[in-house]
């Protein structure tokens, strides 16, 4: 019992010790940074300095423009969800894959593929490219529990005499309002913080509190009314937050999980009703088509040139031209890309399934109102969403900058940030699935004489395994897409692929524009098959269960 | 629980992978922080190396904002011992910042007077840029249109919606188009560089959050984009040419109007302050200024020398002509002046 325990301390210190050394703690040293000599001005000089940063407005603005991003990509993504959990059709598996593919895709590169797809910038552009961006968030989170939702539940709904129709959709959504609530918020706080979505295809003038702290604190040097802004989105998320535990506590009914191999009853593609047909082919094949439109522009541009199509881009992409020092080749680019992904799944599930058993098991001790530690450890790891990227790379700077920890210039930093960012969706990934384990079954198998490891393997793995792929995923595609260089020291040695693609933008001549495309396509490659892979590993560790 | 055990090696790794760092990074190796638009030849660099019997290693820290950001945020304690790109929009902030040692490296007397710009003698002029138009060669012969010659030709009817600007908010060429129209108008007079930006706005200027989106999305000549005429650099003609697609034309796309306003835009380096090691900065900083280095940095970082006596690659003295007047400014009157210039040119343009 005193083993337990003390396992289930170390399972939450370990997360927390992680935060607290790479989120709060540079935090808390940039933020007293910034805010120090303009709080010495006491209330007066605060509220000028809203008033100046025009608080209220920002606020207005990136809340509207978030909640509509968020409603359009759940009125996409929950049916998208359901085709892709529940329904058998042909070429299933290769366009999920395409669907977490914009994911990873840098916002200067998303930019180009609109522009070129003659979208007119302004707030219709940025809720189109958030909608891009978010509906696999939302059909990954919310088909993770759709999958092991129990099938029983609606055959004895309608043994019981329920219509088929409406009554059982509604229990149904009831079940997965937690996900729902979850992916909503996830996709909110994205929206509510985006950078480059905004600065580029917003059109002059729009901004929110995130591209407000950038301009403050790089443009004009203002660290006052940049940390200002900051502590405002990190207080603004984590309200939000609260709210939604709450919420999810409200939310969570008594639902019990089944391994994914005993919930899937895919109705295959020729028993399929009318309506399944429609529904698979609006949300199935409509959702990827309409997601492959900007990625085929962006594979047109890599082939563009002046005199019609060529490959001229590709092939120049494995010529140093110059002689550079600072040249990388797209195989280099590509590895470093691997390696820090790799580091930052590692370290992401390493804190992330701990602190989710960790939240499960202090929910489930303190019954329907948890308040401890565990709360707020379920609570600290989402904090990376309001966290402004910006914020966080300068307070590694100061923060992390003495011996034993130099890390300022370290390439470890890369996937430490990374783990950060992801940790919210893996820890949301993890969460329901977690929490509906029955404690029973684990307590059995150690009572038949199984290690706490090989009672792990027996009993939550196989209903886990979807959740920690899932969980995987999200760290992978948020590491590899994700362009450190912005707000972290950048080693040219290790630069990433987005890194190159930024690179190359940053000269002028068809082939660097050319180039720029090709290793975009590069980088989308490369996350279908890291997807891929991952799907492949969890199918073979978990035998019985399936690919999303 | 199953996690446990995985946190407490990454954390031990982490550790470890630390203090190795922080022990590596002292001894023989000089540390540089630029911009990521910095280049250089391998050989050159290795030259350095050899001579100096040194390894250096770069690090980047963004664009030219965020680098001094960073290089100001961790003055005393510094990331690097040298600094590149400080540019002279930002050269009164790096220099108000005090996170500068003096230099006490000779500046070439080659390097014309116009570039050094600081007078406290801490950092050293190492390249310039000139900001100007380009055009789309092109697009004005189709349309039988002559290229603009003055800045007031822009505001003509004629050359209605022709025009992508960057924000000077949030771009360096951006910023430094704004200030060489505030050099050219004035901010008094009965036409003020304020009346000019009005006409632009009615003659429906398009503004661009960056130099990338301006040149890459909407400039005519080199994509998807619709407006022939877009800021950028003088040498951007002479990189087109470098990085056209087979086959490769005999002359650029594109063009860098004489306009009467190009702003000169140098950039500098210097020692950081707190470094361990002064000696081989202050060396390295004496190499950037060497004829070797200043020779290597056309065809590299697509700027000119701030030399004058370094020898320019052909492609160079054909298509990437030095602007005639170009604007200068004094530093500290930018660093006084521009986030009301921005604010105000930001109410006229945009809001």
């Amino acid at each position: 019992m005193r083993r337990g325990l003390a396992g289930r301390a170390a399972a939450g210190l370990a997360p927390l010790a992680f935060l607290g050394l790479f989120l709060f703690y540079p935090l808390a040293r940039v933020l007293a940074l910034g805010l120090g000599p303009l709080a010495a001005g006491g209330w007066a000089a605060l509220a000028a300095a809203s008033r100046d940063a025009d608080l209220g407005g920002l606020l207005a603005g990136s809340g509207l423009q978030a909640l509509a991003s968020t409603a359009i990509s759940l009125a996409l993504g929950v049916p998208t969800a359901w085709v892709f959990a529940r329904c058998e059709f042909p070429g299933r598996r290769a366009l999920a894959a395409v669907l977490a593919v914009p994911f990873v895709l840098p916002a200067v590169v998303v930019a180009a593929a609109f522009t070129a797809l003659g979208v007119p910038r302004g707030l219709g552009a940025v809720l189109a490219a958030h909608v891009f961006y978010n509906v696999s968030v939302v059909a990954r989170i919310v088909g993770t529990s759709w999958a092991t939702l129990d099938p029983r539940l609606g055959e004895a709904a309608r043994l019981l005499g329920a219509p088929r129709g409406p009554r059982l959709a509604a229990l149904t959504l009831r079940l997965l309002a937690p996900a729902i609530a979850a992916a909503g918020l996830l996709v909110f706080c994205y929206c509510f913080t985006s950078f480059g979505i905004i600065l580029l295809l917003g059109g002059p003038g729009a901004a929110t509190l995130e591209t407000e702290i950038w301009r403050q604190a790089v443009r004009l040097a203002d660290f006052g009314a940049a940390g200002l802004l900051a502590l405002v989105q990190l207080a603004v998320t984590a309200v939000l937050m609260a709210l939604y535990a709450r919420l999810q506590r409200r939310l969570s009914a008594a639902m019990r999980q089944v391994p994914a191999a005993a919930a899937r009853r895919r109705a295959p593609a020729g028993a399929a009703g009318t309506w399944q047909r429609v529904a698979v082919a609006v949300f199935g094949y409509g959702a990827a088509a309409l997601v492959a439109v900007p990625l085929a522009a962006i594979v047109a541009g890599s082939l563009a040139t002046p005199g019609g199509v060529g490959v001229g881009a590709w092939t120049s992409l494995f010529r140093n031209a110059t002689g550079s020092l600072f040249w990388t080749s797209p195989l280099a680019a590509a590895r470093s890309s691997l390696a820090f992904a790799a580091g930052a799944l590692v370290a992401a599930l390493a804190v992330g399934l701990p602190a989710a058993y960790a939240a499960a098991g202090a929910a489930r001790r303190e019954g329907r109102r948890p308040t401890g530690a565990g709360a707020l450890l379920d609570l600290a790891v989402l904090l990376p969403l309001g966290t402004s990227a910006i914020t966080l790379g300068f307070g590694f700077l100061v923060a992390l900058d003495r011996p034993p920890i130099d890390l300022r210039a370290s390439p470890l930093l890369v996937p430490i940030a990374h783990a950060l960012v992801a940790l919210p969706l893996v820890t949301r990934s993890l969460a329901g699935p977690i929490a509906a384990l029955d404690p029973r079954l684990g307590e059995a198998a150690a009572a038949l004489g199984a290690g706490r490891a090989r009672a792990w393997r027996a009993v939550d793995l196989p209903v886990l395994g979807r959740a920690i792929a899932s969980a995987a995923v999200f760290a992978f595609t948020v590491s590899i897409g994700e362009f450190a260089a912005s707000s972290l020291l950048a080693r040219p040695e290790f630069a990433t692929i987005p890194v190159v693609i930024y690179t190359r933008l940053g000269t002028p001549g068809a082939l660097n524009r050319g180039q720029a495309f090709a290793m975009s396509a590069v980088l989308m490659i490369v996350c279908a098959l890291g997807v891929a892979a991952i799907e492949r590993l969890r199918g073979r560790g978990a035998p019985g269960t399936e690919v999303l | 629980m199953h996690g446990t055990r995985f946190s407490v090696a990454a954390a031990a790794l982490v550790l470890l992978a630390a203090t190795g760092a922080a022990g590596a990074a002292t001894g023989n190796v000089l540390t540089v922080l630029t911009h990521s638009s910095f280049s250089a030849s391998k050989g050159v660099i290795a030259a350095f190396e050899a001579e100096a019997g040194a390894k250096v290693r770069f690090v980047e820290g963004g664009d030219a904002g965020e680098t001094l950001g960073k290089a100001i945020l961790s003055r005393g304690n510094p990331i690097a011992d040298v600094v590149f790109g400080i540019d002279n929009t930002f050269l009164g902030r790096a220099l108000a910042a005090d996170i500068l040692e003096p230099l006490e490296v000779p500046i070439p007397a080659t390097i014309p007077a116009a570039l050094r710009l600081d007078a406290s003698g801490r950092l050293a002029p190492i390249d310039v840029g000139y900001v100007c138009l380009n055009a789309d060669r092109a697009w004005f012969a189709r349309r039988g249109l002559a290229l603009p010659e003055t800045l007031e030709d822009l505001a003509l009817p004629a050359y209605k919606g022709l025009l992508v600007v960057e924000d000077p908010a949030a771009s360096s060429p951006g910023l430094a188009f704004l200030l060489a129209t505030v050099a050219r108008f004035g901010e008094t007079g009965p036409r003020p560089w304020q009346r000019w930006w009005e006409d632009l706005r009615a003659n429906d200027v398009l503004v661009a959050s960056d130099w990338s989106d301006a040149y890459y999305n909407q400039f005519s000549a080199t994509g998807s984009g619709r407006r022939p005429l877009v800021v950028s650099y003088a040498t951007s003609p002479a990189a087109e040419l470098f990085y056209a697609a087979d086959p490769k034309p005999a002359e650029p796309p594109t063009v860098a109007l004489p306009l009467d306003a190009a702003f000169r835009q140098v950039e500098f380096a210097g020692v950081l302050r707190g470094t361990r090691q002064p000696d081989l900065a202050r060396h390295f900083v004496a190499f950037l200024l060497s004829r070797r280095f200043q020779e290597d940095i056309p065809l590299q970082m697509w700027v000119h020398p701030a030399d004058a006596a370094a020898r320019l690659p052909d492609l160079f003295t054909r298509f990437a002509a030095v602007p005639r007047s170009p604007v200068g400014f004094d530093p500290s009157l930018v660093d006084a002046r521009r986030d009301a210039w921005i604010r105000e040119w930001t109410r006229i343009v945009v809001k």
